[in-house]
């Protein structure tokens, strides 16, 4: 029933938002075409200034996942996370999730078909999957798109809720499978 | 923070692929993964200047003012620097509302425009804002309803129930939100993530 209604709303979310707000611009006496052009001049420059972002994140965590440095770290932090009763199974997840969402998203089927998706570390990985976005490749494209090269406390604050979310995730799942 | 991470994971990705003989991999993902960089650029143009085009006239039209207007209790906690009536929040709810629902496409284009209209009012152009921070801490964290793909990939293992992924994912994610939230509006206060802003007033 929710994901039904979801559903319906997903498929319906674009056409209402086209129709509606090109219809309302007319009934308010927009020029609509001429409004359009002009509001999508930017997007090509848009598209063309993340590039140099897109590339130095993407090559950087390609390097680190294509080394198999992400077993040594798993290896080397299985004492802490058998102490906190995490499986050490779903810790390339952890690692992966913040970084890269197409990694990710390899790291956790792999982990499925590998452990069974009626496992409960099966069930922890996907969870772990939608409990938050890819901290890394957001900051550098949004940043990027608009030239901020000072960042603040933005990474800080976007790991420390993805630590949360993974925790969350991890724990939950115990609960709930 | 981001420099020395970046740097981090280059380093020892080629550290330990020579280690471990897998350097010739290691070299082909790092040019492979610049290729890739590209074409994910270049495949947003075309829907980045449809999503534009649309809110451009979404903007004349006044809509976005007033979607903002809508739900501005929220959006002037989050974001007390912006304007209640500023485009800037309509875009990041229009945002927003496209990653709770999966609409992956549409997040990203209505995503940096809302980057662009909050840069508008960022006094210091290569500093990210309270506001820009908040924003992102919100997107990364991610909200979303149905984890539609991860779904499909348990289905397609065989799982016996996927959808019962749902009721966890919301609330692991809600964690993850509410902690953004929160350690954002902490750390904004820190004395080390404070914008100098003397130095504009000098030049």
């Amino acid at each position: 029933m929710f994901i039904s209604i979801i559903e319906a709303i997903s498929r319906y979310a674009i056409p209402v938002v086209f129709v509606g707000i090109v219809g309302f611009g007319l009934a308010k006496r927009v020029k609509v075409y001429e409004s359009f052009t002009e509001g999508a001049k930017e997007g090509f420059y848009t598209a063309v200034r993340i590039i140099p972002f897109l590339v130095a994140m993407l090559v950087a965590i390609g390097v680190f996942r294509a080394s198999g440095a992400m077993d040594l770290l798993t290896n080397a932090l299985s004492p802490v996370t058998n102490a906190l009763g995490i499986e050490g199974e779903t810790l390339p997840m952890a690692f992966m999730r913040p970084l890269s969402g197409g990694g990710a998203q390899g790291v956790m089927t792999e982990i499925i078909n590998t452990h069974g998706p009626d496992t409960l570390i099966g069930r922890t990985v996907a969870v772990m999957m939608g409990s938050t976005e890819t901290t890394f490749y957001v900051l550098a494209v949004y940043f990027g798109s608009v030239a901020i090269k000072k960042t603040r406390h933005a990474l800080p604050a976007g790991l420390l809720a993805d630590l949360a979310g993974l925790l969350a995730a991890i724990y939950i799942s115990k609960i709930f499978f | 923070m981001i420099n020395i991470i970046w740097a981090a994971l280059l380093i020892i990705g080629f550290v330990v692929g020579a280690a471990t003989g897998n350097l010739d991999a290691v070299t082909d993902a790092a040019i492979e993964n610049a290729e890739t960089g590209v074409s994910i650029a270049l495949g947003l143009i075309g829907i980045m200047t449809l999503w534009l085009g649309i809110m451009k006239i979404a903007e004349d039209a006044g809509i976005v003012q007033k979607l903002a207007n809508l739900i501005k209790p929220i959006t002037t906690r989050l974001f007390p620097d912006v304007p209640a009536d500023h485009p800037a929040i309509g875009a990041v709810i229009m945002n927003l509302a496209a990653n709770i629902l999966g609409l992956g496409n549409a997040a990203t284009p209505l995503g940096l425009k809302a980057m662009q209209e909050l840069q508008k009012i960022n006094k210091k152009k290569d500093t990210a804002t309270d506001a820009m921070v908040m924003f992102l801490a919100i997107n990364t964290s991610s909200v979303t309803l149905i984890p539609a793909s991860t779904i499909g990939i348990l289905s397609a293992a065989g799982a016996t129930n996927p959808t019962d992924i749902i009721g966890p994912t919301i609330i692991a994610t809600t964690v993850s939100t509410v902690v953004a939230v929160i350690a954002t509006k902490i750390m904004q206060k820190l004395p080390r993530y404070q914008i100098e802003y003397e130095k504009i007033k000098n030049e």
